[in-house]
């Protein structure tokens, strides 16, 4: 019992430990300097190029574009509005198409997914349909809907829904289909009814996958929105770029590209949050750590 | 062949005997079980055949055999996620048909949710239940307290150490009361330091509530300090090769100081006897077949 000798503490005691971490917080900064300013040189490079290529003339701006000149058009959309009225219209059209689509298809989508998932029997019916379904360019759909709906806004939402859909459905099939054998045994021999299995085994299981998914649909509902636009429509971006290019006016073009760029990444950074408040559950990943 | 001394020796004798009439519920009865599966080449495959034991209400029984005898099948059988395809089991009397009633399941691997915190996991068999939200809450704080894992109420699995995780999940398995509780290797994962206090832990538990358990290991001292009954099952095709009835007094204290008494040996040994020729034939026929 008494032979235990205490372990005498680090000969250099505080002062070792604190100039590890300055020494840590040295090389974490370092780091980020470097890839800060490889961020800033690559962007410099690749606009700056064109700039200059398109400047110099070895590529002709009237097929391509300026970055100056997409700028200027930009500021000229925004401040004196389109053919059809003010761009900012045209903007909240787009974006109305695309969340009304991304939320039902999304809804149908998780709907359909998990009832699938649970059901082998529904499954093993419309497994083949839905394959056929899925390798069908849906994307052609657009041309059927305006025919059947004309060129309001319904055909552009019906659009983004279907292309939703497909993206959240099979997500939410194979998540409900990783649920861990051992939970489900646990759950049911615990008396959880199937509707309770369901609310605190499945869906949540299934979330990683489906929550997953929702960062490409959102960009699959804009595609939808705007294809549905360059097939007919009265209003929207989808129209912006169709008349810039029969036009021939590629810096209209690349400017309404870049607002559509912006509305998706604001999307994005939505539904990260949203995952980070939903899946607050996840261990941090290793990337999340920096190790020295 | 039922040595029940055990009962008397319990040091909750009041709530043991309260619950006396209502024990009975808690025998389980297997006879004649017979397991087939079709594998996926279209063959049948004989797991279980002919497996027969009783485990009595309270009884803590353990069963030993070699890797794939089809331990785990027979639970899944006496808890009604699996169907028999010959004989039957009785719990209480009754056959089982769907999942039986009062019972808790702990795994080897790890069945917390992890997306629900430890009070939400130890809340599930409660809300299950349809018990009223503030009285199960009440009483998964104080499972908690119990199984000492007061303070980590908010914490995720993933928070958590394996031994803690399988602190909330007998939490999880108890706070039901079940009268029969099945285990399948559940500390099998652990490592021995820590597979040692979580046994007298459980032990601890058990002889507070003392539901029947049937509790399947791969290590014989565990099964021997543990339990009253030890079930010797053969290698593939799985039945039973022998039943010995422990009489090591209760309560035995510390899981890791009874391997040291001499009538602790003696069984082992016995024990030992029976399972080694099982034990070489199940790995003659994997490892050697193969190699």
């Amino acid at each position: 019992m008494s032979t235990t000798s205490t372990v005498s503490p680090a000969p250099a005691g505080n002062g070792a430990q604190a100039s590890v971490e300055t020494d840590a917080r040295r090389k974490v900064r370092k780091r980020v300097t470097a890839m800060w300013t490889g961020r800033i040189v690559l962007g410099i490079l690749v606009v700056g190029g064109w700039q200059a290529f398109t400047a110099l003339g070895i590529v002709d701006k009237f097929f391509f574009g300026q970055p100056t000149g997409i700028v200027t058009r930009l500021i000229d959309l925004f401040q004196h509005g389109t053919e059809q009225g003010s761009y900012y219209a045209d903007i909240w059209t787009t974006l109305q198409e695309a969340l009304i689509g991304f939320a039902i298809g999304t809804v149908t989508g998780v709907v359909v997914g998990v009832a699938l998932g649970q059901s082998r029997f529904l499954s093993d019916v419309l497994g083949p349909y839905i394959k056929i379904v899925n390798a069908i360019p849906r994307i052609v759909l657009g041309s059927i809907f305006m025919i059947a709906f004309g060129i309001g806004t319904l055909p552009k939402v019906l659009l983004a829904a279907v292309l939703v859909f497909f993206i959240v459905f099979f997500n939410a099939f194979q998540g409900v289909r990783e649920v861990d054998r051992n939970i489900l045994a646990n759950a049911k021999v615990l008396g959880a009814s199937e509707l309770q299995i369901v609310r605190h085994v499945t869906v949540p299981s299934a979330l990683t996958w489906i929550i997953a998914s929702l960062h490409s649909a959102f960009g699959f509902a804009i595609v939808g929105a705007l294809v549905g636009e360059v097939l007919g429509a009265q209003h929207g971006l989808g129209l912006v770029i169709k008349t810039s290019m029969d036009n021939f006016d590629p810096n209209g073009v690349f400017a309404t590209m870049f607002v559509v760029a912006v509305i998706v990444m604001g999307a994005e950074w939505l539904i990260g949050k949203l995952e980070h408040r939903l899946l607050a559950w996840r261990p941090p990943s290793p990337s999340e750590v920096n190790s020295l | 062949m039922a040595s029940r001394n055990d009962v008397a020796k319990s040091p909750i004798t009041g709530t043991a005997t309260a619950g006396a009439a209502a024990r009975e519920d808690a025998r389980i009865e297997i006879s004649g079980l017979t397991k087939r599966f079709l594998t996926p080449a279209g063959e049948v495959f004989t797991a279980l055949q002919d497996v027969s034991f009783t485990v009595e209400p309270g009884q803590f029984c353990a069963v030993v055999g070699p890797t794939g005898c089809g331990k785990s099948t027979t639970l899944g059988m006496v808890s009604g996620l699996d169907r028999p395809s010959e004989g039957s089991v009785k719990v209480g009397g009754r056959e089982v048909d769907g999942i039986t009633d009062g019972v808790s399941f702990m795994f080897q691997a790890d069945a917390l949710l992890p997306w629900k915190t430890v009070l939400g996991n130890v809340l599930m068999g409660p809300v299950f239940r349809g018990v009223p939200k503030q009285q199960a809450q009440a009483s998964a704080r104080d499972w908690l307290r119990r199984v000492g894992l007061a303070g980590f109420e908010d914490r995720y699995p993933h928070q958590l150490s394996g031994g803690m995780r399988k602190r909330v999940a007998m939490a999880a398995a108890l706070i039901n009361e079940p009268k029969i509780l099945i285990m399948d290797e559940p500390f099998g994962a652990l490592d021995v330091q820590t597979k040692a206090i979580m046994s007298t832990e459980l032990l601890t538990l058990w002889e507070q509530i003392r539901p029947t358990v049937v509790f399947i290991t791969h290590d014989l001292d565990e099964a021997v300090a543990l339990a009253d009954r030890v079930v010797v099952m053969t290698s593939s095709p799985g039945s039973v090769k022998a039943v010995f009835d422990i009489d090591l007094p209760r309560p035995r204290g510390s899981v890791q100081e009874i391997r040291f008494q001499p009538r602790f040996i003696e069984l082992q040994h016995q024990i030992w006897d029976t399972l080694r020729e099982e034990v070489e034939r199940a790995y003659a026929r994997t490892a050697g077949g193969k190699a």
